[in-house]
């Protein structure tokens, strides 16, 4: 056999048998393995492989941003005139229903003080778009094109219009990898908005449904309740919407209720996220590029109230 | 002869790329179950033939980078890799001439060897997921495989037939 003669040359004449090092790299393997699920000393290494694995993202993503590109310059001028008035329309609803919200906000604040709560803490949002390139096929992760160079940290919330989307999970230098809050592996602490009942809200591996295993029989919840972010698990700012409850099931028998909730997020269709840096101020001078949010504010209901509010 | 051997590792390294990348690209939700595991073929089919250039070493190197892009755990896919190439190069000598048909159920062998593995480091870690994701790619790669192998094929041969 030529092909086995040739390639007899090409081996070092005393590398180690095939089973020692098979040996040796399943050691090292379980070892990794062992260290990466206790400890996040690998931090750094994974950073190093993830930043060489970049640009494979950024090729995989080409044809599709690409695609993207050409429909959006390609469309007509009428569609982007009615685009145009529509986003008009909404942009005095939401301005005026943020006048409203400003007014609120320093109310709040002022009933606090009174009350010697410490107030809510500002904090800084950052659009960035999720990569069209699909990672952990067992869970729900995807890829956002910030990464640490951006300041992104472990843990960071994103959040989209609606809701809450999920949380960082891997930061890379030029990308990060993210958990989506139906992945069966997430639970994030949520109150119930009408009366303020505490509980978790936990993944169910299905995009279009969370549950909550935690809640008594006697629990007031019911359909419809809309769950926000609690804030108590540090990872999450307070007061974003999570879900909507959509059935409630109370059986004699078993101590808890079964309860599932909606997302208000829609979260397999996603294709921008915002990340929260919380307790920053709001409107950072370095990161004035991509500040996408208060582009359309005019000037008059100040950065505070065009953002975002806590509550 | 390093030139002779540059060409010949050029399209088997353009051929791992290419696989890490298929591995990533977005599919519909509907499909993405059956994505067969583009990386894993691509080293069986280079440990079968060339055993002696694309091992176990490979395996490990190919599998950390998996991990990363994945962002499994750091090792899991080096590990699986790694014992699928061992048991592949152990048996290089009767995998080749064995007929496509029977080289093909050994393929699902190893495809169905290289799934149990991830899912049991993932049990073992306490990462929970439905155990029938797991068969999808397994299914899809050894439908694939007939084809790849064909392609690999002719591969090697234009290489060679050039260098």
């Amino acid at each position: 056999m030529a092909a086995v003669k040739s390639d007899n040359q090409h081996r070092a004449p005393n590398a180690p048998a095939l089973g020692l090092r098979f040996l040796l790299l399943a050691g090292l393997s379980i070892t990794l393995l062992v260290i990466d699920n206790r400890e996040n000393y690998l931090d750094g290494i994974r950073k190093a492989i993830g930043a060489s694995v970049h640009p494979l993202r950024v090729v995989v993503d080409a044809p599709i941003s690409t695609w993207r590109w050409i429909v959006e310059t390609s469309t007509s001028r009428n569609d982007l005139q009615l685009e145009n008035s529509r986003l008009k329309a909404e942009r005095l609803l939401t301005q005026a229903r943020l006048q409203k919200y400003a007014a609120l906000e320093a109310e709040n604040t002022r009933l606090r003080a009174l009350l010697e709560a410490t107030p809510h803490g500002s904090e800084r949002i950052r659009v960035s778009e999720i990569m069209s390139v699909s990672a952990n096929p067992f869970r729900h992760v995807v890829v956002v094109d910030k990464g640490s160079r951006d300041g992104v940290f472990d843990g960071q919330a994103m959040v989209d219009a609606s809701g809450v989307v999920g949380q960082v999970i891997d930061v890379g230098l030029l990308s990060s990898q993210g958990i989506l809050i139906s992945d069966p592996d997430h639970a994030l602490p949520v109150e119930v908005n009408r009366n303020g009942l505490r509980t978790i809200a936990v993944g169910s591996g299905d995009f279009a449904r969370l549950e909550l295993p935690f809640l008594p029989n006697n629990a007031d919840i019911a359909e419809g309740d809309l769950l926000v972010t609690s804030g108590l698990g540090g990872a999450f700012p307070a007061g974003y919407p999570v879900a909507v409850v959509e059935s409630v099931t109370r059986d004699p028998k078993e101590p808890f209720a079964s309860v599932t909730a909606t997302p208000a997020a829609a979260l397999n269709q996603v294709r921008e996220v915002m990340l929260i840096w919380p307790g920053e101020p709001e409107g950072n001078a370095d990161d004035g590029d991509s500040e996408a949010a208060d582009s359309g504010t005019g000037g008059n209901a100040g950065p505070a109230a065009a953002e975002s509010t806590d509550e | 002869m390093s030139n002779g051997r540059n060409t010949r590792r050029l399209p088997v390294l353009l051929s791992i790329v290419v696989a890490l990348m298929l591995s990533i690209v977005p599919l519909p939700a509907a499909v993405e179950a059956f994505r067969p595991d583009w990386v894993a073929l691509t080293l069986i089919y280079w440990a079968m033939t060339l055993p002696r250039s694309y091992s176990v070493g490979t395996a490990w190197v190919v599998g950390i980078v998996v991990d990363v892009a994945h962002g499994t755990l750091l090792g899991q896919h080096a590990l699986a890799l790694c014992f699928v190439i061992y048991v592949t190069v152990k048996f290089h000598l009767q995998l080749r001439v064995f007929p496509l048909s029977q080289m093909t159920a050994t393929v699902f062998a190893l495809l169905a060897l290289h799934q149990f593995l991830l899912f049991w480091i993932n049990g073992v870690a306490g990462l929970h997921t439905e155990a029938v994701t797991y068969w999808g790619p397994v299914v899809s790669g050894t439908l694939i495989w007939p084809l790849l192998s064909m392609l690999f094929a002719g591969i090697r041969y234009r290489v060679r037939s050039d260098a």
